[in-house]
């Protein structure tokens, strides 16, 4: 347990290091704002619509799949571990795993989850 | 009294890492921009000092001069935080790559390794996921419509690749019997893994370049189409933290890669972190080489490379590793 000590301390350290920064930056920079230069970017025009727009349900299927695939492969990896002490025992066990993950990855190009049209 | 020692042993390898780190970050912008200069056949920057060698300073002291802007409908707490989760987590990531070996000094083991914790892959590959966060909570809170697309795409490529990602290292993994850093290094002795894993480590490139949004897979910025994506509305040194966190994250991934692939700390006569230094540098001019010869691909295709190519090459990889492992 005290192995995760440097990585408490790590983490502390780089968030000192950027608040210092930010802060630093935001007391010696110009300040000479004015109201026009606080408006939303967008090369000289007025913003036409909401910016925080409707995004294409692709993204949304893409994390759908990402949460899927990422926790079968978080699946593999306490196998991954130990399979050098389990011989052919172990691999015929992950082959079957693969398989049934292969099964949902067809599944899901035959489907067209994939597609970017 | 133990306890005592143990935190101040790592606080100074920690300041000491990060500095090298910051300065190493500061030194990879001028080292990328004179080299992509020389591949284009012009200079680079050459009028700050000698060489260009205070190019970096007199960047840094323009940041923080620079006007600090925060819009009117941005988030401003997101606005303000996002950054600082970007640097936070790639500077974090360093602390369990290991840069040496063991050494005594006033009768303690030094281990030159900051936090040598039995997860340390899966904790890289945690980072790695929470430094998304800052890119799309940056986009997000900017409130732009650029900066919200760029945000979108940085978030749906790098937890594609991240898929692929986590399924390459799973060979490495077979081979070395550890999640532990160090001992994926102590388990290429006799034989670096890259003999073993050549395929993974093509794989790995490319994953990993993904992941890191550079080119050629740069599209969250791609500038010709979103104006610089999800950093858009950012000025000054809030800006500067993104551009400094996505160099660490460079580093971490060279130095990660030769950890990984190319024994580490591991080599004859000279000691072991000038070994580490050296094949990170020549890591990271491979990287920056393929900036400069590649053009950016176009959204479609990468997605597709990430889900219809590297997953089902790096399933391949990993049975007929754990095959051959299985029969030996």
């Amino acid at each position: 347990m005290t192995n995760y000590i440097p990585v408490l301390i790590i983490i502390i350290f780089a968030f000192l290091i950027a608040a210092l920064i930010v802060g630093a930056s935001s007391i010696l920079g110009h300040k000479i704002s004015k109201k026009t230069k606080l408006d939303t970017y967008e090369c000289g025009m007025k913003t036409i619509g909401p910016t925080r727009m409707k995004m294409n349900i692709r993204y949304y299927l893409t994390a759908m799949l990402f949460l899927i695939f990422d926790i079968e492969v978080m699946f593999l990896y306490p196998w991954a571990l130990v399979t050098g002490n389990l011989g052919m025992f172990g691999f015929l066990e992950m082959l079957v795993f693969v398989i049934i993950l292969l099964v949902g990855y067809v599944y899901v190009w035959k489907k067209g989850a994939l597609e970017w049209e | 009294m133990e306890p005592y020692y143990y935190t101040l042993e790592s606080l100074i390898k920690i300041v000491v890492v990060v500095t090298v780190l910051m300065l190493g970050v500061a030194y990879l912008t001028l080292i990328e921009r004179k080299f992509l200069g020389f591949l284009q056949v012009r200079l680079g920057p050459n009028r700050v000092g000698f060489w260009g060698l205070l190019q970096p300073i007199a960047d840094g002291i323009k940041s923080f001069v620079k006007e600090d802007i925060i819009p009117d409908n941005a988030d401003k707490t997101v606005y303000v935080i996002a950054p600082m989760i970007t640097f936070v987590t790639a500077i974090s990531m360093f602390a369990v790559i290991p840069f040496g070996d063991s050494f005594t000094l006033f009768g303690r083991n030094i281990k030159l390794v900051i936090a040598d914790i039995d997860i340390g892959l899966l904790y890289i590959f945690a980072l790695g996921t929470l430094g998304e966060y800052g890119v799309v909570l940056g986009g997000w809170a900017s409130s732009n419509k650029y900066a919200v697309l760029g945000s979108l795409r940085a978030a749906a490529q790098m937890i594609s690749y991240e898929v692929a990602l986590g399924l390459i290292l799973i060979g490495t993994i077979i081979l070395a019997g550890s999640l532990r850093l160090t001992e994926i290094v102590e388990a290429q002795r006799n034989g670096w893994f890259i003999l073993y894993q050549p395929f993974a480590f093509l794989l790995y490139l490319v994953a990993s370049l993904a992941e890191i949004n550079r080119t050629p897979f740069d599209m969250p910025e791609s500038e010709s189409e979103l104006a610089c994506g999800f950093n858009v509305e950012y000025s000054s040194m809030k800006f500067a933290l993104f551009m400094i966190a996505e160099y660490a994250h460079l580093v971490t991934v060279a130095a990660l890669t030769i950890t990984l692939f190319f024994g580490g700390w591991l080599g004859p006569f000279l000691p072991g972190p000038i070994w580490f230094i050296g094949k990170t540098l020549v890591m990271i001019f491979i990287l920056i080489w393929i900036r400069g010869t590649y053009p950016r691909m176009r959204y479609d295709h990468i997605m597709k490379l990430g889900w219809k190519f590297l997953f089902p090459a790096a399933l391949a990889n990993v049975v007929i590793t754990a095959l051959f492992v299985a029969l030996r």
